[in-house]
């Protein structure tokens, strides 16, 4: 799962309109034809990509040459930025998606609208699913789908290989490292504006993070994101403000969240414990799972 | 309640402000009035009006057929939609593209644009208030608390085997059956010894809009974030869930509702100069009111149920016909129908196109396209209005 704000989700509207012409411009028609030709044995060749842990998955595989566009939330690596765009994930357009002639559309748990994606099928073009969660071995079940649809199953049995023994090594040295400390009370707060901040309860990427890295998501007892009252989250006595930037312009959180009332009164507020880090790297589900897991043990228990 | 309702304009026709002149000269009850004769001439005849709105119509449809994401050489765009299957993969694409995505698209805009200009002309007549439109008897919160019902709470409420059965049906359904509910609930709250008094319906329709506003911001408190963006993009109105089954549904509630309010137009003309005045010219005040509201419930509703919140056709598009062609429901009810439709499809096809391969929400166009058109339309009448 990615988590996009909706200031970013508008700033990078002004890139969709530059970088969507540029994707209408391609001759389409033709590279379809010749894709259509030597598709067949050689795996998809004009690949589309919905959903930015999936975008990751590619370039881990080293299969990015074959993608020709992707939607709003692939932001890294950096280079995914530059295709064409198909918009926001949830709002794909059916004809839009067919105008770049792909071969294949990967599609991530959250991509839709349902129908859109059966028009895209009754099309003649490939739809391969992924399912929803925040698991490790989910991740690995996704490297090899995306492998597997690329026709490059044994790329992904090395790399979903790699992955795993990245992420057993991580949860080892968190588990040595910081089994027997008292687990931080982490209260993740996601894009810290307006005069509520939104929370993380249970069912949600950081609360699994959160677990991995051997921490305790200071609330407990609802589900999704939540506004929080101060006196709640003073209440909650975190030790630890974990909260997500996205791009590097974003200016040092610290400062703007222990602005916002109650926070400041916390532990962590007094303490000025806040850990930042980026939405796609923490909550992303991706090949990055394993550094992002131990780097966020690290930073909340030594922070 | 015969009485002038407060907040309406003024009902005299000898009021001295031009907005009532309009008013006035619906006086087509005694079709020879001299008033009538003196509007009628600064306005181009009604049969060139709707041929004028008929041929845009149809060349808003072709450009729709040819304009998309998807490039397909317009003159390829309409060979394509009677061609067999060849066989041939790109060729029979193009033609999926034009029968399954692009043709029932233009469908429902047609839909949209003409129920929703129908509505909001019938709206207008029957409130004489040009500020009326289908949101304001709750249709549109209705279908919004409905469909907010179903996506935030649908995992837990419904059984799970008749939310499988239903599907993808089951937004539009809930959506469906929330605006015919609030409108129920609106429409009971003002009718009474087979009354209908307009200004409560009005202002019943505000507060019952306003419960609903608090009970979606209620669900969007409950809701989680996948269900949040959902319920917000549901908001923003779109013709991308076009399809070929669901048109087979809607076109029924939809047509059947603009029929109805079409047969009302004469009342409604009458109705135009005032209860009492059209209860003596042997108009069913009551009934009139009563076809009109559930006319106007079942074919709105039915298009937000379909399509989501597409704001501003209903408000704009029977205002701008009105300072065409007069104020005559007769001539309003046509012809906001059908420039609403090529509103809708003007806007759908920029909304489509603008940004491709990706689509911006056509609620945000429909308004953004609509509403300085009529700011413009606005300021060359300031006149009219004593300014």
């Amino acid at each position: 799962m990615s988590v996009l704000t909706r200031r970013a989700l508008m700033a990078r509207g002004a890139r969709l309109a530059a970088g969507a012409w540029i994707g209408s411009t391609l001759p389409a028609a033709l590279a379809h034809a010749a894709a259509a030709a030597s598709g067949a044995k050689d795996g998809p060749k004009r690949v589309v990509v919905a959903g930015g842990a999936l975008t990751e998955i590619v370039y881990a595989l080293g299969a990015q040459h074959r993608v020709i566009a992707n939607d709003l939330t692939s932001l890294y690596p950096d280079a995914a930025t530059k295709l064409p765009k198909i918009g926001y994930l949830r709002t794909l357009s059916a004809e839009g998606v067919l105008s770049l002639h792909p071969d294949l559309l990967l599609a991530g748990a959250e991509a839709g609208p349902p129908n859109v994606l059966a028009q895209i099928e009754a099309a003649g073009v490939p739809v391969q699913h992924f399912r929803h969660g925040y698991t490790a071995e989910l991740v690995r079940e996704t490297i090899r789908g995306v492998a597997n649809a690329l026709k490059i199953g044994d790329d992904g049995a090395r790399v979903a290989g790699r992955f795993m023994s990245d992420w057993v090594r991580a949860r080892d040295s968190i588990d040595t490292q910081y089994g027997i400390a008292r687990r931080p009370r982490v209260l993740f707060i996601l894009g810290h504006t307006g005069n509520q901040v939104m929370v993380a309860g249970q069912d949600t990427a950081a609360d699994a993070m959160l677990a991995y890295a051997n921490a305790e998501n200071a609330l407990r007892g609802f589900n999704g994101y939540r506004p929080l009252t101060a006196e709640a989250a003073v209440a909650a006595q975190p030790d630890v403000l974990l909260t997500t930037t996205t791009g590097p312009s974003s200016a040092e959180p610290t400062v703007s969240l222990l602005a916002q009332p109650g926070l400041a009164n916390t532990p962590a507020g007094r303490a000025r414990r806040v850990v930042s880090f980026d939405a796609l790297y923490l909550l992303g589900f991706g090949p990055r799972l394993p550094q992002a897991v131990a780097e966020l043990a690290r930073r909340v228990h030594t922070t | 309640m015969s009485a002038a309702p407060p907040i309406h304009p003024p009902t005299k026709p000898s009021s001295s402000s031009r907005l009532r002149e309009p008013t006035s000269s619906t006086a087509d009850v005694d079709t020879t009035g001299p008033t009538r004769a003196g509007a009628a001439s600064r306005r181009p005849p009604r049969w060139l009006v709707m041929t004028a709105l008929a041929g845009l119509l149809a060349a808003a449809v072709l450009a729709a057929l040819c304009g998309g994401a998807y490039r397909i050489a317009p003159g390829d765009a309409i060979g394509a939609l009677f061609r067999g299957a060849t066989g041939d993969f790109v060729q029979d694409q193009a033609r999926n593209v034009m029968w399954q995505i692009r043709l029932p698209r233009i469908v429902l805009g047609i839909l949209v644009g003409a129920g929703f200009g129908a509505a909001g002309a019938a709206l207008q007549a029957l409130f004489r208030n040009p500020l009326a439109d289908p949101g304001l008897i709750g249709v549109a919160s209705g279908a919004a608390l409905g469909a907010a019902g179903v996506i935030v709470l649908g995992g837990v409420l419904l059984p799970t085997a008749l939310a499988a059965s239903l599907g993808l049906w089951m937004l539009p359904v809930a959506a469906f059956v929330g605006a015919l509910g609030v409108t129920a609930l609106v429409y009971r709250l003002a009718a009474g010894r087979g009354r209908l008094a307009l200004p409560l319906l009005l202002l019943a329709g505000i507060a019952i809009n306003a419960v609903s506003g608090a009970a979606i911001g209620l669900l969007t408190y409950l809701a989680n974030d996948t269900q949040l963006r959902t319920l917000t993009f549901w908001t923003l109105g779109s013709l991308g869930g076009a399809q070929w089954p669901m048109l087979a549904v809607i076109v029924w509630p939809v047509a059947l509702g603009i029929v109805a309010l079409a047969s009302q137009c004469r009342s409604l003309n009458a109705l135009l100069l005032g209860e009492a005045e059209a209860l003596h010219l042997g108009v069913a005040v009551q009934a009139v009111k009563r076809r009109v509201m559930i006319a106007c419930a079942l074919c709105v509703g039915a298009l937000v149920a379909s399509s989501g919140m597409i704001g501003f056709i209903g408000l704009i598009a029977p205002h701008i016909v009105r300072l065409v062609v007069g104020p005559d429901p007769r001539a309003v009810l046509p012809a906001a129908a059908l420039f609403g439709a090529i509103l809708t499809l003007l806007a759908d096809l920029v909304a489509r196109t603008w940004v491709a391969p990706a689509e911006l929400p056509l609620g945000i166009l429909t308004a953004l396209l609509g509403a300085p058109f009529f700011l413009v339309l606005l300021w060359r009448r300031r006149g009219q209005f004593g300014l």
